[in-house]
């Protein structure tokens, strides 16, 4: 508390301009774990004072200091007393925390990189499946370290609503931070980014750090995707980096809504299409319901839009983390809608979408028999299709064909199936 | 003088001599067969007590008085009260105020609660804690302020000492929910309820003196009694004898964190691909977080497969209870139990049986419950890459917890450890462990957030889950992943005087805590 106070009273002077000698990242208190707070003081001539209390000081005290003294001496900071108050921050938090300190008080470009790991260097693909797609604080460490365990299609590190107005600054570099020390075991490496300029700022943080696919919140047209990027061309170019970066723009009022199609088809970049819910019914005026009748034109306006753009419409977040029936219900009832995936907000909602999304036997069962007519109708040279005595229109066999695709490309079969079964036959 | 201290079989440096008492290092795991005759106390006459059967006396302290309490005894009390136990403390201040010196307290456990008794420690009231030694009284262990020199041993390995005659109880003082007042007692009735009362029967059995105390007297017979009267001296009315909310969790609760769901979902699916959970499996889980939902997990996969367990041994919580009720359980047998379904149930279902850790976990018995287990969940603080585990030291040096049942709980057929690959920042399998209490050739499988160990010495379960599609790992990838993520954490320091000893559950050192070297 000492700190806040103190550095209250040195932002405003008596003269009322902001003068800054402390500054304060991080977070610390009783229900924080795996980050640190620290306070910087600038000095003149008393060298580098490092005050640490640490839940680990025994085991780590002493690589903690010299990575402290590592990044001052990275920014040239001479003299300083530092204060850090530990809960087990992992080294790049503490570095992240440290290099927001000094960025409150020196203007420098200059920027602490920790170490890239190589199991981070993977490219996604435009058609990959973003069934689940887990969203966490881009300001609380704690939760970002295990996240990739949880076998997520995507892990979002979010700068905006989750992150509070006054904490943005250090949370871009932590979130830098952790696309280049956090395995994300294989899911889409994603953040997304604050709004307007800020948004836009926020890039370059991330585009020289893999990040995969940005998503764009309070999405209305196709403007701002233009923009975003023409900023991202710019950091490649600067970079000389090769690696595709994807967009998903999340449409969250009326006005995003009305202009869904020229959104979804704004860039080859755009890859999908969320919807964000709580938003767009506020932007209406009404109470968001579990039925959701106040939204299913917006949710279908943005389904068909992502459809005609051959891109993927992706469902609001599930809001009750403790009721997963009801979770599972919701994404039955999105998947017959059209759409492709949705957000989570608690790792254990993960497999309960992907089931929910993933085709069942009896779906796959009754979809192999269909193609089957077809191909031997087919082979055959018969005009019409039929399955026993009923006749079968062309587009219930290409709805059968995306289930089996979808199935195969899941693993649930075999892309060889057809010849399987043929064989097994014979 | 400098205690002569030789290298045990375990490989690790202990001294032959503990509070002046002779010490024998560890042989190796059943290599010590003791001899000799079990202790037995002094023998009583029914002349000496009231022939109406009325041994109720006006306090606490006149029974301490009247059992001839003075310097350098050793006093019992059972842990059943938890962090609710309100007469432990209550001993000691008494002692305090009487000038009596010099005291080994020797308690089944010890909780936060008992955190007051530090300031008997200070003047002199009590020597040494032999015991478990939680939280600041860890610290202050750790830190060198006790006279006398600790003594960890299992909940097993104390009722052996009990009986061998290492530990010889002067005073048993019995915290009891119901008691009548010839000193018949029982853990249900009351408000301070606690279930049952097992951990205290090689106390009653063995102590020279014997006192109960009960807030909750009735006529006699207190029936069915726990602690049977013939044993006991004095029996004690006080207001209260615990704060029932810190005596029984209220409701046991299944982790909410995703990694230890994680952890518990890794947990049950080995258990499923290894074979070991088939029909009549016995299992045994904790009541921690993660161990609750194994059981929740396992609970599901036994239902699916039409399976049940023969037998579960408790600390009971609702979780089994609902299996036993569910009928994937055929009986639960129960040395403690730690919630109000567990407590319902024992008190009204025939095939929940009181079974006393005396019976369960004694190493210098004719067999016991603990290697007849098919399925062992146990947790710790630290595993080593020889798979040697401890639980009562952190990373950092401090004595923080105590063994419990973990020591005999290793002979079970598969021991299982499911634990985070690190606890912020610290990672939980090094290169050595900071305290030996469990030799690695009984740990057979470490389960964690990032892939699971198993013991090189299980080569038929390395065999059962080969191609299983389980993330398994050796002990020293996963100690490398840890390092990578964590860092390579400096060692604590310590100075060469032995705050406590570990012992194994046949009573020989297994291994010794050193002071910290405090910067």
């Amino acid at each position: 508390m000492f700190e806040k106070i103190t550095r209250f009273e040195l932002h405003y002077q008596s003269d009322g301009k902001m003068k800054k000698s402390i500054a304060i990242a991080g977070n610390s208190g009783l229900k924080v774990r795996s980050d640190c707070e620290i306070m910087l003081e600038l000095k003149s001539g008393e060298g580098i004072i490092i005050d640490l209390t640490s839940k680990v000081k025994a085991l780590y005290g002493e690589s903690i200091k010299r990575l402290i003294a590592e990044i001052l001496d990275f920014f040239s900071v001479k003299d300083a007393f530092i204060r850090i108050n530990d809960s087990g921050a992992l080294p790049f938090v503490i570095a992240a925390r440290m290099e927001s300190a000094i960025k409150q008080l020196i203007n420098t470009d200059l920027e602490f990189l920790p170490e890239f790991l190589n199991e981070n260097l993977y490219t996604t693909t435009k058609e990959r499946f973003r069934f689940s797609r887990l969203y966490l604080p881009g300001n609380t460490p704690g939760l970002m370290i295990n996240a990739g365990l949880h076998s997520a299609d995507g892990i979002i590190l979010d700068l905006e609503d989750s992150v509070a107005p006054e904490k943005k600054d250090e949370a871009r570099i932590l979130v830098r931070n952790a696309l280049r020390q956090i395995d994300f075991h294989g899911a889409e490496r994603m953040v997304r980014i604050n709004q307007g300029d800020r948004g836009l700022e926020d890039l370059h943080f991330l585009i020289p750090h893999n990040v995969n696919l940005v998503l764009i919140p309070k999405c209305e047209g196709a403007d701002y995707i233009k923009k975003a990027e023409e900023v991202i061309n710019s950091i490649n170019k600067k970079f000389n980096l090769k690696n595709q970066v994807f967009l998903m723009p999340i449409i969250e009022s009326a006005l995003g809504i009305e202009n869904s199609w020229e959104i979804a088809h704004a860039s080859e970049s755009v890859v999908a299409l969320a919807i964000g819910l709580e938003d767009y019914t506020a932007d209406l005026g009404v109470t968001r319901t579990i039925e959701g009748n106040e939204s299913f034109y917006a949710r279908t306006r943005l389904i068909v839009a992502a459809k005609a753009a051959g891109i993927q419409p992706i469902d609001s977040v599930f809001s009750d983390v403790a009721d997963m029936d009801a979770l599972l219900q919701n994404v039955l009832i999105s998947k017959s809608l059209g759409f492709e995936g949705m957000g989570c907000i608690h790792p254990r909602q993960i497999a309960v979408i992907k089931k929910g999304f993933t085709p069942d036997q009896a779906e796959i069962e009754k979809s192999k028999k269909i193609v089957q007519a077809f191909e031997s109708a087919k082979i055959q040279g018969l005009g019409v299709v039929a399955l026993g005595s009923k006749m079968i229109d062309p587009p219930v066999v290409a709805r059968a064909q995306k289930i089996i695709d979808l199935a195969v490309r899941l693993n649930l079969i075999s892309g060889d199936w057809i010849n399987e079964i043929t064989s097994v036959e014979k | 003088m400098p205690i002569k201290t030789v290298i045990n079989a375990a490989g690790r440096s202990v001294p032959l001599e503990i509070n002046g008492q002779p010490a024998i290092p560890f042989k190796g795991v059943g290599k010590h067969k003791p001899g000799g005759r079990k202790y037995s106390p002094p023998i009583p006459a029914c002349s000496d007590y009231p022939d109406d059967g009325n041994k109720v006396v006006g306090s606490l302290e006149e029974a301490l008085r009247k059992c001839g309490l003075s310097d350098g005894m050793t006093i019992s009390t059972h842990h059943h009260l938890r962090d609710g136990d309100l007469i432990s403390n209550k001993v000691f201040e008494i002692a305090s105020s009487l000038g009596v010196k010099d005291l080994i307290w020797f308690p089944s456990a010890s909780f936060p609660c008992n955190d007051p008794v530090i300031k008997y420690l200070d003047d002199g009231t009590i020597n040494r804690i032999e015991g478990s030694m939680n939280g600041p009284l860890g610290r202050y262990v750790s830190e060198g302020k006790m006279k006398g020199t600790a003594v960890l041993r299992s909940h097993g390995g104390r009722v052996q000492a009990i009986q061998d005659g290492e530990v010889r109880i002067d005073i048993a003082v019995l915290a009891a929910p119901t008691a009548d007042c010839f000193g018949n007692a029982k853990g249900t009735g009351g408000h301070s309820a606690c279930g049952v009362i097992g951990y205290a029967k090689a106390d009653y059995l063995y102590a020279t003196r014997v006192i109960v105390v009960t807030d909750n007297l009735v006529d006699f017979p207190c029936f069915p009694m726990e602690i049977e009267g013939n044993y006991v001296d004095y029996v004690v009315v006080v207001d209260r004898i615990g704060i029932p909310e810190k005596i029984i969790s209220g409701t046991t609760q299944v982790t909410k964190s995703p990694d230890r769901l994680l952890i518990a979902e890794l947990t049950a699916s080995f258990l499923v691909k290894s074979g070991i959970l088939k029909d009549g499996a016995t299992i045994q889980a904790g009541a921690g977080g993660t161990s609750l939902a194994i059981a929740v997990f396992v609970h599901q996969i036994l239902k699916e497969k039409g399976w049940k367990s023969k037998f579960g041994f408790g600390g009971s919580t609702k979780y089994m209870v609902k299996m036993l009720e569910e009928g994937q359980m055929g009986f639960i047998l129960d040395a403690q139990v730690f919630d109000l379904d567990s407590v319902k149930s024992i008190e009204n279902n025939p095939n929940h049986v009181p079974y006393p850790v005396f019976n369960a976990y004694n190493y210098h018995s004719k067999g016991n419950l603990t290697s007849m287990m098919d399925i062992m969940i146990l947790g710790a603080t630290e595993v080593d890459l020889n798979f040697n585990g401890n639980v009562v030291t952190h990373s950092d040096g401090y004595l923080l917890h105590g063994i419990g049942g973990w020591q005999n709980c290793l002979h079970a057929r598969n021991v299982i450890l499911p634990i985070p690959l690190f606890r912020d920042r610290i990672p939980v399998i090094v290169d050595e462990v900071t305290t030996l209490c469990g030799p690695g050739e009984l740990i057979d499988v470490i389960i964690t957030e990032r892939g699971i160990a198993v013991n090189p010495l299980r080569k038929d379960l390395i065999e059962s889950v080969k191609g299983s599609g389980l993330p398994l790992k050796t002990i020293k990838e996963l100690k490398d992943e840890a390092e990578k993520i964590c860092g390579v954490p400096q060692k604590p320091k310590f100075e060469e005087d032995i705050v406590a000893a570990v012992k194994w559950v046949d009573g020989t050192v297994i291994d010794v805590v050193r002071k910290l070297k405090t910067m």
